[in-house]
């Protein structure tokens, strides 16, 4: 199935879950936090929260800024 | 540790040690921020959220761990609540904290905070639980509003974000001062240490800036000049100063005839 990573089109297995996508794009796994289709997957969730065909999933991490 | 006249600095719950917040936007690198955080003696640090990217992993975080400083995350770029509201969500689950900065802007050019979008967030985010932070305009009646909903702080800009021009409305700022019941935080607009000491001055109880250390030819240079200014407005705040005056007064007795 496809999904979307940070904007960027991502080949998955059916029944992927969130950990499966983060593996997908080499993220780590702290200091990271994760939507999927705008809504937050707490960290606890990650392993079995599976994702759906077309999900868009967006990683997000701590940046300089303000 | 209670400060020399014996009050610490708590926000929502948040004992912060310094008076000065960094922002750590504008940076050349990372060696030129750490010596820049730490030379500025702060304790609470923004950082902003963004789409983690292979090459630059989550080095900034590392470094304010490593330096034993605590983490602020920003909602900057967002234009509503709702994005703001995820945002701030998305930060608690990523950096395991309630703090959050506040930033609901209305536009690229003037980065003015929204003050209708800042409401509603500021709103929603409290009742999510969350210590918010909000970076405002400088009006004492939207201070009192986000102090109303729950803002554990108040954050008025001194002049719009990056453009050093100080505090364009200093009796504002003593007005908000005057009726908040939350610690206030002198926000955006320090382009210069005496700014700073001005902020404190106007009886404000920290001062958070970024460009005006991070884009300085020298941000380690600076960003000490600033801690010794906010050291020194506060100090200077308490000590009450003296009455202005129309005409002189001499400071030496008369001399003999």
């Amino acid at each position: 199935m496809h999904v979307t990573i940070n904007g960027e089109r991502h080949e998955l297995a059916p029944g992927a879950t969130v950990d499966d996508a983060l593996s997908a794009i080499g993220a780590p796994r702290s200091g990271v936090a994760v939507a999927v289709d705008g809504e937050v997957v707490p960290r606890v969730d990650w392993a079995v929260a599976k994702l759906g065909d077309g999900a868009v999933i967006e990683v997000l991490t701590a940046v300089q800024g303000g | 540790m209670a400060d020399e006249y014996g009050t610490d600095l708590v926000i929502g719950g948040h004992k912060i040690g310094s008076r000065l917040i960094m922002g750590t936007g504008g940076a050349a690198n990372l060696e030129i921020l750490e010596r820049a955080l730490v030379a500025s003696g702060t304790t609470l640090t923004t950082v902003a959220m963004r789409r983690i990217d292979a090459t630059t992993g989550t080095g900034v975080l590392d470094l304010l761990r490593r330096l034993g400083i605590a983490v602020l995350p920003n909602t900057a770029g967002c234009r509503t609540a709702a994005e703001a509201v995820l945002t701030a969500r998305l930060a608690r689950e990523a950096l395991e904290t309630d703090l959050v900065k506040l930033e609901v802007v209305a536009d690229e050019r003037t980065l003015l905070p929204d003050p209708v979008e800042l409401l509603d967030a500021a709103e929603q985010l409290v009742d999510d639980g969350f210590t918010v932070l909000p970076y405002t305009n400088d009006d004492p009646v939207l201070a009192r509003k986000l102090e109303q909903v729950g803002c554990a702080a108040v954050m008025p800009l001194g002049a719009p974000i990056g453009t050093g021009l100080g505090i364009r409305n200093p009796h504002n700022i003593e007005m908000i001062v005057a009726e908040a019941g939350v610690p206030v935080v002198l926000d955006a607009g320090i382009g210069t240490a005496s700014e700073a000491a001005q902020a404190m001055e106007l009886g404000c109880d920290a001062v958070l800036l970024a460009t005006a250390v991070t884009r300085a030819a020298d941000p380690e240079r600076m960003a000490h000049a600033m801690r010794l200014a906010v050291e020194a407005g506060y100090a200077a705040r308490h000590a009450g100063r003296i009455p202005r005056r129309y005409w002189a007064q001499a400071s030496s007795p008369e001399r003999d005839e």
